[in-house]
């Protein structure tokens, strides 16, 4: 399957309407593997690099999950192409910065991507839309179970699986939940959210690393640490953290509507108002507007349809994305008129905001 | 402790800081803007604070076990501890055989255990076992040809016969070697 029919088929991320989920946007879990007897890719010379890679594709594709997927060596991948597989969380800067002998399979609803030659010779990624541990770890533990029958992992009992870097080792599972957190924001109480998830061995990171604001209020919580538990006891330490922190964005947002409803309805307000009607629109603005939209959206100000739309364009509304649907080169404040324009036309049929839910009469 | 204000990469003014908790250890690291950039700090994929204070050598422990097994390369790949203070990697997975000393000390700041606790590839270290049994009874069958001891060759042919059959074939059964048994190296 070429990688240009790929993004053009509906996927997880952009066109799920199960994600119901208020908070959790989506759940991602990755397995990091190497094979046995060779080194790294970081230290492998070029000709053992290409045997890897053509081993993993070649076992890659002979698994049920990936029959029909994309599986090319990174070479064959304009810049633009890596760029957009990046905007959509199936590949890291890293690899799609790649040099020599390098590759992916990712399959066709984007819920799984391999990444090969990375910082391990195996990348494994399961991505689901909205808060799915389990289910993205019986995917991930299906694919992992046939790749090892073919594939001999370089595995060592007391460490685990071996890895290129120590904190990996283990288990190599990082599990991560993106959320979406305004409220905890707005009433700057994300700081102490980051240090109660600290003291409970996960890690907070914002999504697009410029500071809060810039970020659309939406994190990255993950497990630090891979060694020393099983899978399941990761996860479960993983789920109920996240439980807890949609409680207490779920709180806080009641607590921002009883004592001051009317300014939460302006920044909602006034960030509908600028969704219809910019005409240069930057991706973080982008970003921190689509935030407010989201928001709204969970506090029954808009029709459920339009959480779809909105997930679809926190995606669509990167700077790769904006350009593959260009035809020519742009620069950046033509991509910036271009993402208003597109904006413009979805958000054009997008009722007014309907605050009478809330109204206390 | 006051927060530094240089970076502790490259001494330039520190505008990032960083902490972690791991098993109620704080570390703590400052960066300067492009340390920061270069080490993925920003990266949502990439970022773990283990991973910088490991490539930065501010481990202490790591630094004292490196001492230790100074001078040595892994017979493998060729990797050296020094290898190691510059990428915060190894080079093959047999380096945490021969660099062992450096990477217990390492292990205990990093993790939350020492001792995985998870999955077991269990077919894979089945096929290894196999593997090296069928390797180990080839050696044997040429070294008894050599010492022409021909009834030692001949038993010794055979159970390689069966051991390659048995290696050859789809998964079934137990094999003789319990394979959560550590690989004979």
């Amino acid at each position: 399957m070429k990688i240009s029919a790929l993004l053009a088929t509906p996927s997880e991320l952009t066109d799920t309407s199960s994600s119901k989920c208020a908070v959790v946007l989506m759940t991602r879990i990755r397995l990091a593997r190497n094979l046995a007897g060779r080194p790294f890719p970081g230290w492998c010379r070029e000709p053992q690099r290409e045997e890897v890679l053509a081993r993993c594709r070649e076992a890659l594709a002979a698994t049920a999950p990936m029959k029909r997927s994309v599986n090319s060596a990174l070479s064959e991948l304009s810049e633009l192409e890596r760029q957009i597989l990046v905007e959509r969380h199936l590949i890291s800067r890293e690899l799609a910065g790649a040099k020599h002998a390098a590759g992916l399979v990712i399959n066709r609803d984007q819920t799984v991507s391999v990444m090969v030659n990375e910082e391990d010779h195996l990348r494994i990624q399961v991505l689901r839309a909205g808060f799915q541990l389990k289910k993205a770890w019986n995917q991930i533990d299906n694919l992992d179970n046939e790749l090892e029958e073919r594939l001999d992992y370089a595995f060592d009992p007391a460490l685990g699986y071996l890895t290129a870097c120590p904190t990996n080792l283990g288990t190599g599972m990082r599990a991560s939940a993106m959320m979406h957190l305004p409220a905890l924001v707005i009433s700057s109480q994300m700081e102490k959210v980051v240090r109660a998830v600290n003291q409970l061995g996960m890690v907070v990171r914002g999504l697009f690393g410029e500071g809060s604001d810039a970020s659309g209020s939406i994190f990255q919580i993950s497990n630090q640490t891979t060694l020393g538990e099983s899978e399941e006891a990761i996860l479960k330490r993983l789920g109920s953290v996240l439980q807890s922190i949609v409680e207490h964005e779920l709180n806080a947002r009641e607590k921002l509507l009883e004592a001051d409803a009317s300014k939460l309805f302006d920044k909602i307000g006034r960030a509908y108002g600028i969704l219809q009607n910019c005409h240069q629109l930057s991706s973080s603005e982008a970003m921190n507007l689509l935030s407010l939209q989201r928001l709204g959206i969970d506090l029954g100000l808009f029709p459920e349809p339009t959480r779809a739309l909105t997930d679809r364009l926190f995606i669509e509304a990167q700077p790769g994305h904006i350009q593959a649907a260009a035809r020519h080169d742009l620069d950046p404040a033509h991509r910036d008129s271009l993402r208003a324009e597109r904006i413009r036309q979805e958000f054009a049929n997008v009722p007014r905001p309907d605050f009478s839910l809330h109204q206390k009469s | 402790m006051a927060s530094s204000l240089k970076c502790d990469l490259c001494g330039k003014p520190a505008t990032v800081h960083l902490t972690q908790i791991v098993n109620a250890k704080m570390h703590k690291v400052d960066l300067c803007e492009a340390c920061a950039q270069a080490k993925g700090v920003t990266d949502p994929g990439g970022f773990s604070l283990a991973d910088l204070l490991l490539k930065a050598s501010l481990n202490p422990e790591s630094a004292a076990g490196a001492e230790a097994s100074a001078g040595a390369a892994c017979p493998a790949c060729g990797f050296t501890p020094s290898d190691f203070k510059k990428h915060g990697r190894f080079g093959c997975p047999r380096c945490y055989q021969t660099f062992a000393g450096m990477v217990a000390p390492m292990l205990e700041n990093m993790h939350k255990g020492v001792r995985h606790a998870g999955k077991v590839p269990e077919k894979a270290l089945r096929r290894r076992s196999l593997a090296e049994r069928v390797s180990e009874l080839e050696a044997g069958l040429a070294q008894a040809v050599k010492e022409e001891r021909y009834e030692d060759a001949a038993r010794l042919r055979d159970e390689l016969a069966r051991a390659r059959q048995e290696a050859s074939a789809p998964e079934s059964g137990a094999s003789e070697e319990s394979p959560s048994a550590a690989p004979r190296r």
